[in-house]
């Protein structure tokens, strides 16, 4: 019996609090978007830094996408360490040529003179009916674009620790949390939602995947919610007798391939699931990685799970049946075993 | 100016459908959310933005619209939706995700459709503007008197697609019509903490053949009237006018919002002013409508209501595989 006590925080508090321990740090960070002062972020990334900091270093902005991240890569660029917040990825529409054409470009265009060291964080994620506009994950559309990091954690301690790194770090870096892994009181109450996180501060590296569960049958690669759903799936295997080893993305720029790589010369199958959409996604760069690197380590061809190239619907059901889930990996992975 | 009794009527029976609709709605969206809310459960899962206090900005417009002209619609769309004519049963049917819905259920709430009265309204602030541009565009190049009108919440007035929409819409003297409806809250940020300006009606001054109004204390009167000229101007080719509607929000940005960031003792005294009510007084005073036949209205308006949820409710769910349909047409 383990007589260490463990310190459990939600998601959101995991990165308020880096967020918090950083503006501690440095004086050039601060916070910026829509509804992150008293209502500490609409998903609760920001919960409690107003009351710390001020309203000075925790603004909360007009509805004016283009000109607050427009204005955090002007102020990055003189050296302030902005972290902005986009309140659904969802809304990158009204502001994307900030993001892509600015943000992410400024640093290569001017030959590494000019650093622009800001973290965007955007909630992602669908699940619970908020349809086609505020459910996306857009994982591939960012991660797609080089000049960005693009980051997104699965796990409090993870969150914390990808915060701090991401705020440190001189690059522009996109932070993704997933809606469903802030452990909110008014969304479905997740175990996955709250973790260990130590106090104080640490950093977990960005580009860095991990071997969450080890396993010597298969490969199981997701991130954020299709990693827990994952490891759901690896459970009930297990009681088939099959070991499936699962990888947590964490980052998707960089990708790190060499773990992938590493567990597929291991289990020589793969499964990749993901909550974005099919074509052009992740499971198709990790798929393809695979057969540049180790396709004659497969015995199996890879099987890939994502949202069939549509919109995600409302209707509860209607979205349950496109969205990835733990059953739809086991059978994939049953069928797979068979093959 | 008075209101031709008929339009006035029209105003108030309307009101009552949008409060009945709104009330049956927040217990409908409350249903399997308690003990514990969560926002993806019970038959109206998703998110949920509800009109109720907002209603006279819809019809005081909507009064001089017709199916040809054009309307569309943020997040909170119903109150919108009910005055410009969108079918009750599938409307309502769509909000409870079910096959008969406007969408087939894949749309919900914020994403309510009828191209047969020119309808539309989506999730993203400040994006149905330019829509409405477009719509006033093709009117002009069809040569139609149709107008198009876009309602927004103050909180857009701060978005890019605003001004650029406003500019063009000036340049080409389109018949288009923004409403604004200062509810004084864009979700938890003030209108003051958010907006350099005292009304944005007052925006207009920034472009060549834009009118501005402004409607004081949520009056339908007022709105109604206002509303007339612009939709005068912008039917004979004088150019868009912004409306701004100094409204009242009754509820949270969306059900379930704790509010923190707003003196609860605010609502109580905003519902002490409220608009239907004033109107139900209006007509009985200044219209002589007789009691009895104000009685009627709102029980025509009741039912209709009670008709549209039964409908949704009963409806069937879609088949699992139409997720899979209407990518292309």
């Amino acid at each position: 019996m383990t007589t260490t006590k463990q310190r459990m925080l939600t998601g959101n508090k995991a990165m308020a609090e880096a967020i918090a321990i950083e503006m501690e740090r440095n004086p050039d960070v601060f916070v910026l978007g829509e509804d992150v002062g008293k209502y500490g972020g609409i998903f609760g990334s920001t919960q409690g830094l107003i009351d710390r900091f001020g309203e000075k270093r925790v603004i909360d902005t007009p509805i004016s996408e283009t000109a607050f991240i427009g204005a955090a890569i002007g102020a990055a660029a003189e050296g302030m360490r902005p972290i902005v917040e986009l309140m659904f990825v969802d809304f990158f529409g009204v502001c994307m040529d900030q993001i892509y054409n600015h943000m992410a470009k400024i640093p290569y265009m001017s030959g590494g003179n000019v650093k622009l060291p800001m973290v965007l964080m955007t909630a992602v994620g669908g699940g619970y009916s908020d349809a086609a506009q505020h459910s996306q994950t857009l994982y591939a559309t960012f991660a797609h674009l080089p000049g960005m990091k693009v980051v997104a954690p699965s796990t409090p301690y993870d969150l914390k620790g990808m915060m701090a790194s991401a705020i440190r770090d001189d690059n522009p870096v996109v932070f993704m949390f997933h809606k469903s892994l802030q452990g909110l009181g008014w969304m479905d109450p997740l175990d996955a939602a709250v973790g260990e996180v130590p106090e104080g501060e640490y950093t977990v590296p960005l580009g860095k995947a991990k071997v969450v569960r080890e396993g010597k049958d298969v490969t199981i690669v997701g991130l954020q919610m299709t990693m827990h759903y994952a490891l759901e799936a690896a459970a009930k295997l297990q009681e088939e007798g099959i070991e499936a080893e699962v990888i947590d993305l964490r980052s998707l720029a960089p990708l790190d391939r060499d773990t992938i790589i590493e567990s597929v010369k291991k289990t020589h199958r793969l499964v990749v699931v993901d909550e974005d959409y099919l074509s052009y996604g992740m499971t198709a760069e990790v798929s393809a990685s695979v057969a540049e690197s180790a396709l004659y380590e497969l015995e199996a061809p890879i099987r890939r799970i994502a949202i069939p190239d549509v919109p995600i619907p409302y209707n509860r059901k209607l979205e349950q049946y496109v969205l990835p889930g733990a059953q739809r990996i086991y059978d994939e992975v049953i069928q797979l075993m068979n093959e | 100016m008075t209101i031709p009794v008929e339009k006035a009527k029209w105003m108030y029976e309307t009101m009552a459908k949008i409060r009945y609709f709104e009330d049956e709605m927040e217990k409908a969206y409350g249903e399997g959310k308690s003990p514990v809310f969560n926002i993806g459960a019970g038959p109206v899962p998703g998110e949920m933005h509800l009109a109720t206090g907002q209603e006279p900005a819809a019809v005081g417009i909507c009064a001089h619209l017709t199916a040809e002209d054009t309307v569309t619609s943020p997040h909170r769309p119903h109150h919108h939706a009910i005055a410009k004519n969108v079918d009750l049963n599938k409307m309502t049917a769509e909000i409870f995700g079910k096959a008969t819905g406007l969408s087939k259920g894949k749309g919900g709430h914020m994403h309510l459709f009828d191209p047969a009265v020119k309808f539309s309204c989506g999730g993203i602030v400040g994006a149905g503007i330019p829509h409405a541009v477009g719509a006033a565009l093709a009117a002009q190049m069809k040569n139609k008197d149709w107008v198009a009108v876009a309602f927004i919440g103050e909180g857009a007035a701060n978005q890019g697609s605003f001004h650029e929409s406003l500019n063009m819409a000036g340049l080409w003297k389109l018949p288009l019509i923004i409403v604004v409806e200062n509810n004084e809250y864009g979700i938890s940020v003030s209108k003051k903490a958010s907006t350099a300006i005292e009304s944005n009606d007052k925006r207009a001054a920034a472009y060549s053949n834009v009118a501005g109004a402004y409607v004081k204390d949520n009056d339908p009167e007022e709105m109604y009237r206002v509303s007339e000229e612009a939709v005068r101007r912008a039917r004979s080719g004088e150019g868009p006018t912004i409306i701004e509607i100094e409204t009242y929000r009754y509820l949270g940005h969306f059900q379930g919002d704790p509010e923190l960031y707003r003196e609860q003792s605010e609502v109580p005294s905003l519902r002490e002013k409220d608009p239907i009510l004033k109107w139900k007084n209006e007509l009985i005073e200044k219209f002589s409508v007789p009691v009895q036949e104000i009685q009627e209205m709102e029980n025509r308006a009741r039912q209709a209501v009670d008709d549209a949820y039964r409908f949704a409710r009963e409806s069937e769910e879609p088949v699992l595989s139409s997720a899979l349909e209407d990518v292309f047409i």
